[in-house]
């Protein structure tokens, strides 16, 4: 059965194709990126947001009624989306931006507009209450997204999460939530209520591989496109930032080996290293 | 070695920065076609009343700007004019900010985030900056939506008031970017730039009030890691274990006393913080801590790209393992192809020695 209208609770899971992580990237011949012609999967960090929220709804069937994925990109974010439909999320979102549609990458402070759009045009359905998402991206590494969606609403936000429990049993409006974040230096755990923003650590959980019969179900599960036209945002996201160059790190000269412990220690010794 | 890599001024800029003397301007490293100099609001992090290393750093990359810089610290009622008045003799400040209140106390970005606005708009900063920590991390996007600017994170170098340098890729690519928002906000990478000096400023003090702190998050604790080596973000010498340490014991046995024969931090890989062997605050790499002491021992470490992206920019990077294959022994300035657990023990005895 379903949750009553004040119960229900609609998850809201950004999500971003990237550069797969086990890809050795290579700076592009123009210098102004890097070379896009490689193996591209859903960002790691996300993973553990989809995850989270597929668990969060397995433990809370009454309450959680729907996790929506969404994602802001060139039509092939359309395969990273149906991966994330496959772990278990209900309906996916796209917002289809053509390639080079924009003088740049899409930048965090345009997603989060994006994301901030969407969560009023999904609560027109059912209301958001939760939006889990990655603490970065592995591409631009920015750490931005969550967080500036959580300005942009003035909701609370816990970034850094490896733990997410609500103590009261009950996940609905209002709901107290408790979040262990990872600081520097340590564990910090913070209380909060109920619609939040929470960003996903590493450590908050393993994701599942999708089945292939899930595969094939999340062909059939509800997929939403927009435009930026149609959100109103085409400006509102243009590039902040111009790319004047992307360059190789400076290499380092390593590879020179030692034959045992002794000349280890001269060596370090030597360079006043020890 | 990152300066080295720098671009030469655009010629747009070129032409108008010919113009000014550059030595009639000695604390601007470089000119811009700005007229007016760059104003920072700065904010300092700090732990009761210890100012965070790698805000100290955003202090000197902040100086790269030229003009004013005024650090803003944050803290409880009974605590925050004490800590500003430490904080004016940070060398490099002309000014600080203080405010207080009871929601300030644990760093959280609710409460912070509108200050910080609200210090923009009555002050037309035109630079903001914090250190790429867990706190500016989380404090600094929010701050930026607020005042519509796009974020510049983790940088390395400037190259102007407007063109910033950072790792992309786990730092597999460096992006040089040009910010064109009216309020440019960035954190700095800590290990980028050297520490600020906490003597000898004589900056001026100003308490400022907090807008509607609003704590929409309630603080409840902290576990910190409790130890008495040297903190792993700012250590010269780390020594870190990885999977072959095979257990917790082991990490104990073989890793901590080569650090502390070394005065060095314990670090760790990301493989041996999920199997449970050290405290996940001791990771290095890309989701962890990132590091660049004068001295880098890996040891059981194989090297993947998200290891290399927290500690390659080391001084010296040695590498202890069975595996001549491993990747660290790309990077190694000495490698040594040994078992760990015949290996650190000589090696601890000879350090000893």
């Amino acid at each position: 059965m379903r949750a009553t209208l004040v119960n229900q609770l609609r998850v809201l899971v950004p999500i971003k194709r990237t550069i797969d992580y086990a890809v050795k990237i290579r700076v592009a011949s123009d210098g102004k990126g890097v070379d896009q012609n490689v193996k591209f999967s859903m960002n790691p960090f996300d993973e553990i947001a989809v995850e989270e929220a597929v668990r969060l709804k397995e433990k809370h069937k009454d309450d959680v009624t729907r996790i929506t994925v969404v994602s802001a990109g060139p039509p092939k974010t359309a395969d990273v989306l149906r991966t994330a439909l496959a772990m278990g999320a209900d309906d996916a979102i796209h917002v289809e931006i053509p390639d080079k549609a924009l003088a740049g990458p899409l930048e965090p402070l345009g997603v989060s507009k994006i994301l901030s759009e969407i969560v009023k045009k999904a609560g027109e359905e059912e209301e958001v209450g939760l939006v889990i998402m990655g603490k970065q991206a592995i591409d631009d590494d920015a750490s931005q997204t969550g967080q500036m969606l959580a300005g942009l609403l003035n909701w609370p936000q816990a970034t850094y999460a490896s733990k997410l429990e609500f103590p009261g049993g009950k996940v609905e409006k209002g709901a107290e939530a408790q979040v262990t974040r990872e600081i520097d230096g340590g564990l910090g755990i913070v209380k909060t209520k109920l619609p939040f923003v929470m960003t996903t650590d590493l450590r908050l959980n393993e994701p599942r591989y999708a089945s292939l019969p899930n595969i094939m179900k999340a062909k059939k599960k509800p997929f939403k496109k927009y435009t930026l036209k149609e959100l109103g945002l085409e400006d509102a996201v243009k590039p902040r930032h111009e790319t004047i160059k992307v360059a190789e790190p400076p290499k380092r000269e390593g590879g020179a080996k030692v034959a045992d412990v002794a000349e280890l220690v001269s060596k370090l010794k030597e360079a006043g290293r020890i | 070695m990152i300066a080295a890599r720098c671009l030469p001024r655009p010629a747009t800029r070129a032409s108008t920065s010919s113009m000014i003397s550059v030595a009639a301007l000695p604390r601007r490293t470089f000119a811009t076609s700005r007229v007016d100099l760059a104003s920072t609001l700065l904010f300092l992090e700090h732990k009761k009343g210890v100012f965070n290393a790698t805000s100290l750093a955003a202090v000197t990359a902040a100086q790269k700007l030229g003009g004013d810089i005024h650090g803003l610290v944050v803290a409880g009622e009974d605590a925050a004019e004490e800590v500003a008045n430490k904080a004016a003799k940070i060398s490099g400040l002309t000014k600080v900010l203080y405010s207080k209140h009871k929601d300030f106390a644990s760093l959280l970005s609710e409460p912070v985030a509108p200050l910080i606005k609200s210090l923009v708009d009555s002050n037309n900063y035109t630079h903001v900056v914090t250190g790429h920590t867990a706190v500016g991390r989380d404090i600094f996007p929010r701050a930026a939506a607020l005042l519509d600017s796009s974020q510049v994170s983790d940088i390395i170098d400037l190259e102007g008031e407007d063109v910033f340098v950072r790792p992309i890729y786990a730092g597999n690519a460096i992006a040089t970017v040009k910010a064109t928002d009216k309020v440019k906000v960035f954190t700095v990478r800590g290990t980028a730039f050297d520490a600020a000096s906490t003597e000898g400023g004589s900056a001026t003090v100003e308490e400022v009030a907090a807008p509607g702190a609003e704590a929409l998050t309630d603080f409840i604790e902290e576990k910190v890691s409790e130890s008495s080596r040297p903190d792993l973000a700012t250590a010269p010498r780390v020594v870190s274990g990885g999977r072959a340490l095979k257990s917790a014991d082991n990490f104990v046995k073989y890793i901590e006393p080569l650090a502390d024969a070394l005065g060095a931090a314990v670090g760790a890989s990301r493989a041996a913080v999920d199997a449970g062997y050290a405290d996940n605050a001791l990771q290095v790499g890309q989701t962890g801590k990132i590091i660049a002491p004068e001295l880098y021992m890996a040891i059981g470490i194989s090297g993947a790209i998200q290891h290399l992206a927290g500690m390659k920019d080391s001084k010296t990077i040695v590498a202890i393992n069975k595996d001549a294959d491993a990747p660290i022994f790309q990077v190694a300035d000495l490698g040594l192809v040994a078992d760990l657990y015949d290996a650190v023990p000589e090696l601890l005895e000879k350090v000893k020695a």
